[in-house]
């Protein structure tokens, strides 16, 4: 225990000390919240007669789909780029040998991932209701229950990816081209009811899409838990953590 | 005294490749074991696989008697480890890392006396990555010991560090032992293996070929001892009478005697007896050396199945 927590709080200031992952994961979410919020502004909107936003304001919808940006940047980028660097420089042999365990080491990993992710939102959160008095979520309890099964599930992707990518740069292309499909096509970029049908089908692929969705329909009013979208984030989940820990390696 | 590691039969293939070909060695409690070995001969595979740290070896191996393929994760928590090749997160500090390493064990020991002991106060609060190779060498090695380790295993250790830096390493390392703890030590630098080891193996292609005190190898494998002075008399042919003489070479003014024994007192007596007072009389003993140079023939060459 007294390893994990070490671990952890080592692992902790070392992502803090990482200026680029800092980038991704605190910034941009950030800077997208601000300029798509100044460019749909904070009234429900139409789009060619069509309800779009769901009926809510831009600020409102976006709100949602940036926790699951966040999210998602921690899962698909900073944590395979870093397990995947730790690899390739040997820091996973000088942890093994010793005698750091695989679950103190993903554990740790999910610990980490979590406390930045709840800042990151925080961050995001306060931001967002300063400059554009974003509503509350409708049923806190309820976010709660959707968002940690969709941080788990971005872990278990970005341990899978940090397993399968052998270097720092591959587990960088394929994060960023990962996060950045999902970004467009998950919900955070143009909202999914003005999306073409092709598009709306390849977002159904993404697991950000659900993890949006699950946060999204009990932060706003009148949509209640969606079993659907917490399903697929769920079943997700498991079988990327089977994955992982089955494909993970030291070297 | 106790065998601390037993190795029978050892063997590890890559492909085509057999990196430690049939190794046996036992090394005992409190001891300093070296595998001396040009490179690619299969000693880090060889101290690796001992550690749990490579899958898929034969033979039988046991570490404090505990079986390395299921029970790696109980050695590991016994031994200190310096890996060849390995490294810690870059923006890490000194200080973070031993102290994280130290709280792997319960019986962690104080790590601030091993930054002191190891030349790494001044660099307490320097990440990792800024570290000179010399100064990560020196914070492996303290990490090895800071779980208070009965076994430490040392792969190549000294590489990187300066000749000051290299003797503060040994007579460290020999505390150590003086401290009652098993080292294992793998390295390529003859002189190293020669000073500290207190037995050690000469490794070639994947296999043993000779363990024994680096004394006992010199005096089995490389006994000739040679004499050299200078002389302007021309015949010396009566040096060749002498029995421990074995062979006398002249260039010009210089003369090489090589023999066995007592051959130095024998030779200068005579060149004495025969009027030769030579000022530049010199021996040179066998070392390890000659003793690797004899046993092994050159080049590292890969072994390749058949
Ligand atoms: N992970 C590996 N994959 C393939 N070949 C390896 C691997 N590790 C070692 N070898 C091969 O095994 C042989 C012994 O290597 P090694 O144990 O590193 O030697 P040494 O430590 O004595 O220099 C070399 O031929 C090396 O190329
Ligand atoms: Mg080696």
């Amino acid at each position: 225990m007294n390893t994990l927590l070490k671990l952890s709080w080592v692992e902790l200031k070392l992502f803090i000390r990482e200026p680029i992952t800092m980038i991704f994961t605190f910034a941009l979410p950030l800077i997208s919240l601000f300029v798509l919020s100044e460019v749909f502004g904070t009234t429900p909107q139409t789009e060619g007669g069509e309800i779009a936003f769901r009926g809510v304001a831009p600020t409102d919808y976006y709100i949602s789909a940036y926790v699951g940006l966040v999210i998602a940047a921690v899962g698909l980028i900073s944590l395979p780029v870093h397990l995947s660097s730790y690899k390739e420089k040997g820091v996973l042999r000088r942890f093994r040998a010793s005698s750091i365990s695989v679950k103190n080491l993903l554990s740790s990993q999910v610990i980490v991932t979590f406390i930045i992710t709840l800042i990151c939102v925080i961050i995001l959160f306060i931001a967002a209701k300063l400059a554009y008095d974003v509503t509350m979520p409708n049923s806190p309890g309820l976010l709660i229950l959707a968002f940690i099964p969709s941080v788990l599930c971005f872990a278990a992707i970005g341990v899978l990816l940090g397993a399968l990518l052998p270097t720092a740069r591959a587990a960088q292309g394929v994060g960023l081209l990962l996060f950045f499909v999902m970004f467009f096509l998950g919900g955070s970029g143009p909202p999914f009811d003005v999306m073409s049908p092709t598009l709306q089908t390849v977002g159904d692929f993404t697991p950000m899409k659900w993890a949006v969705i699950a946060m999204q329909d009990v932060w706003l009013v009148g949509f209640g838990w969606n079993w659907t979208a917490f399903g697929v984030v769920i079943g997700i989940m498991v079988g990327a953590w089977i994955l992982a820990i089955r494909l993970f390696r030291w070297d | 005294m106790n065998n601390i590691i037993e190795v029978n039969n050892l063997r590890k293939t890559y492909g085509e490749v057999v990196a430690v070909d049939e190794v046996s060695f036992n090394v005992k409690e409190g001891e300093i074991f070296g595998l001396l070995g040009p490179n690619g001969a299969g000693k880090t595979t060889t101290v690796e696989c001992l550690q749990g740290l490579r899958q898929s070896f034969t033979g039988d191996v046991r570490v404090l008697g505990l079986n390395p393929h299921d029970e790696a994760q109980d050695i590991r928590r016994q031994i200190g480890s310096q890996l060849q090749e390995s490294a810690l997160p870059d923006r890490i500090k000194v200080w973070e890392a031993l102290d994280l390493f130290a709280s792997l064990t319960p019986n962690g020991l104080d790590w601030e006396a091993l930054l002191e002991q190891w030349g790494l106060t001044e660099k307490r609060s320097a990440s990792f990555s800024s570290l000179s190779g010399g100064q990560r060498q020196r914070l492996f090695i303290a990490l090895a010991l800071v779980n208070d380790p009965k076994i430490v295993f040392l792969d190549e250790m000294t590489q990187g560090l300066d000749p000051a830096a290299r003797h503060v390493a040994w007579d460290l390392i020999r505390a150590i032992r003086d401290k009652g703890k098993t080292v294992v030590m793998v390295t390529h630098f003859m002189d190293e293996a020669e000073t500290l080891c207190d037995r050690l193996a000469i490794v070639d292609h994947g296999t043993i070929i000779a363990t024994d005190t680096p004394q006992g190898l010199i005096n089995t494998y490389a006994s000739k001892i040679n004499v050299l002075f200078s002389t302007d008399q021309s015949d010396i042919s009566y040096l060749e009478q002498i029995t421990e003489v074995e062979k006398v070479t002249k260039h010009g003014s210089r003369v090489e005697v090589k023999g066995t024994g007592a051959v130095l007192a024998v030779v200068a007596h005579s060149l004495v007896e025969h009027g030769i007072t030579p000022s530049d009389l010199r021996v040179e003993q066998p070392s390890l050396e000659d003793v690797f140079l004899n046993l092994t023939s050159g080049a590292p060459k890969t072994k390749v199945t058949a």
